[in-house]
């Protein structure tokens, strides 16, 4: 898959087709769009949104920034959910880092009946639908107190680890052994091999899988919905974003639209800056279904 | 020559005694935190739902046996077969959309264009937001437009469906490109150029040169698209969530025309009868045993290809 990243060049002496050019050019405007028009909108007075949805904002329909004002407080605080969203992804992903890699390089050393075990769970965890866990999967949650943004990590470890030991598994394969056994001759034991000598050549996988994780987790709705201890009022931003939507009716789209146009910026910038990272993450990760 | 020394080593890796025997010592640290967490995580609610969709249930302590029940029970649900039929058309629709216009530009992005990269930036943007953020920005765009007409997209069934379909391809064309992009880009040059020497025409290198050589991809995405197909709840739950339904004035029954499988098992999980977490649970294992057989076909089918080369 190391492909996928190269850059597409144009083969030499082919004439270049400005059409298709142009065509794609056009493509990509519409494409960009309800980007645009998410934008465009969070500028615009709540009952202008439906009646007035392609307009540029004019006089009248003009609400300034009071949307994203009003936005802040809708349906709870909205930085709070922001928060919690931030901690569950970070400590999320940075957890099956660790542990799913360590718990590879030893599947992969070990290679006792044990370890074939976990690893043969673990593809297996990899076509699971969510809804044959979800109620067990919320009720264990519950009993163990693993219900906060601050424990809930330990949920997502449990059910995406299947895709980060499949990946790492993969890479720890393709490592010389010989490097490991200087390392053992020269007096490193399994923790100093391990932090020293493994982790750094697997980089280009921690980089892939993290990717993976972090768009997984920072997006995930039903887990941390069904999970998550709602009346000590946590939320993540797809909690809160789908919980005004179910006060229907009464839904303010004007300051709605404030809220998703802040939450997509980030993604936004995060994509532009590492958007090789992000390509070659995804499409390693292709083998989940 | 080479493949035999590969092999050789690979299963030195498994005897390296100096290596295996101070690792094991150290198991409790590599091994066990991942052991424990996917046990709470994975392996435990996996087989409590497995037994669970044999008992009738309220919670998961308070327990009775009931069989094959809640199975039979799935048999006269309607719901979940309309939802069930539902799903497996809109997946065949939005599988050959997405997987043609996916490759068409790939395709054409492989011919050496101008701005290639931006293109493919641009395209593969709407990967990374969330499915429920999806949802909600589509049903603005899709009320704007429909309400010219006077009516929105809870109105008609047709609307949900189409909805969900563009949406879908919007978010995964860019994907699927990626990986089609791959694929072309290892088709060997002389082979095309071969068959142009040999008077082949535009349309007869495509067919009979290019797609069979991206064959591989094709099965990927093909799989990869399906899969996602029959799993999508986020998309559909903001959306439309089901709506609209309608009533049969028949039987009585209010049947949600744009509800997928996998919101129907979750609206059952939250319905208060005696009977219907059995019976979503239940639903859950069938839903579970259909995604895994495609996904475990995908994982067979994509191991295959990696012997190969």
């Amino acid at each position: 898959m190391a492909k996928t990243v190269k850059k597409v060049k144009a083969p030499k002496g082919k004439p270049k087709k400005l059409w298709l050019t142009i065509l794609f050019g056009l493509v990509s405007v519409f494409y960009m769009a309800p980007i645009f028009l998410v934008a465009l909108n969070s500028f615009k007075k709540n009952t202008f949104v439906k009646t007035q949805t392609f307009a540029l904002p004019n006089a009248e329909s003009w609400a300034g920034f009071e949307n994203f004002k009003t936005g802040m407080t809708l349906g709870g605080t909205f930085w709070k959910s922001v928060f919690y969203s931030l901690v569950i992804t970070v400590l999320s992903t940075f957890l099956i880092i660790i542990v799913t890699s360590m718990a590879a390089w030893y599947i992969s050393r070990v290679n006792s009946f044990f370890c074939k075990f976990i690893y043969f769970a673990c593809v297996f965890s990899m076509v699971i639908p969510f809804q044959m866990v979800q109620f067990t999967l919320a009720r264990t949650a519950d009993t163990l107190k693993l219900n906060t943004p601050w424990t809930i990590p330990i949920i997502y470890l449990g059910f995406g680890a299947g895709l980060a030991v499949f990946m790492f598994t993969g890479f720890v394969k393709s490592i010389p052994l010989e490097i490991e056994e200087a390392a053992a001759i020269d007096g490193c034991g399994p923790l100093r091999t391990y932090f020293k000598v493994v982790f750094p050549m697997l980089m280009p996988t921690v980089i892939s899988v993290s990717i993976l994780e972090l768009m997984w987790v920072w997006n995930d709705y039903l887990l941390p919905y069904l999970v998550l201890d709602r009346t000590k009022g946590y939320m993540t931003i797809p909690i809160h974003i789908q919980y005004l939507k179910g006060s229907y009716g009464t839904v303010d789209l004007g300051a709605t639209m404030a809220l998703i146009f802040m939450s997509i910026i980030p993604i936004i910038i995060f994509y532009l800056t590492c958007q090789k990272h992000i390509i070659k993450g995804v499409a390693a990760g292709a083998v989940k279904g | 020559m080479k493949k035999k020394k590969k092999k050789a080593h690979s299963s030195a890796a498994v005897n390296s005694k100096l290596l295996r025997r101070p690792i094991r010592r150290f198991g409790w640290l590599f091994l066990l935190p991942m052991a424990i967490s996917f046990l709470i995580g994975f392996i435990w609610p996996f087989l409590q739902g497995l037994f669970l969709s044999f008992c009738k249930f309220r919670t998961t302590k308070k327990w009775t046996f009931v069989g094959i029940d809640n199975y039979l029970r799935i048999l006269d649900d309607e719901q979940f077969l309309y939802s069930f039929i539902y799903t497996a058309i809109w997946t065949i629709v939005s599988v050959v959309l997405i997987n043609v216009i996916a490759f068409a530009v790939a395709y054409a992005l492989t011919q050496g264009i101008k701005g290639t990269n931006f293109f493919r930036t641009v395209f593969f943007m709407p990967n990374l937001i969330g499915g429920i953020v999806l949802g909600y920005i589509w049903s603005m765009i899709f009320d704007g437009i429909l309400s010219y007409y006077n009516t929105n997209i809870l109105e008609k069934t047709e609307f949900g469906f189409w909805g969900l379909i563009i949406l879908m391809c919007w978010q995964q064309v860019g994907y699927m490109m990626i990986i089609y992009v791959a694929g072309l880009q290892a088709v060997p040059e002389d082979m095309i150029e071969a068959a142009k020497i040999d008077g082949a025409s535009g349309w007869k290198t495509l067919t009979r040169i290019t797609i069979p050589n991206v064959m591989p991809s094709i099965t990927i995405c093909t799989f990869l698209s399906l899969t996602n197909g029959f799993k999508l709840y986020d998309q559909n739950l903001a959306l439309t969530e089901g709506l609209p339904g309608v009533l049969d004035k028949a039987t009585g029954l209010n049947t949600y025309t744009t509800e997928m499988i996998a919101l129907n098992i979750s609206k059952t999980f939250g319905q208060s009868g005696a009977f219907s977490k059995g019976e979503a649970q239940a639903k859950a294992v069938i839903f579970f045993i259909l995604v895994a057989t495609i996904g475990l076909l995908q994982l067979t089918s994509t191991r295959k290809k990696e012997v190969q080369q």
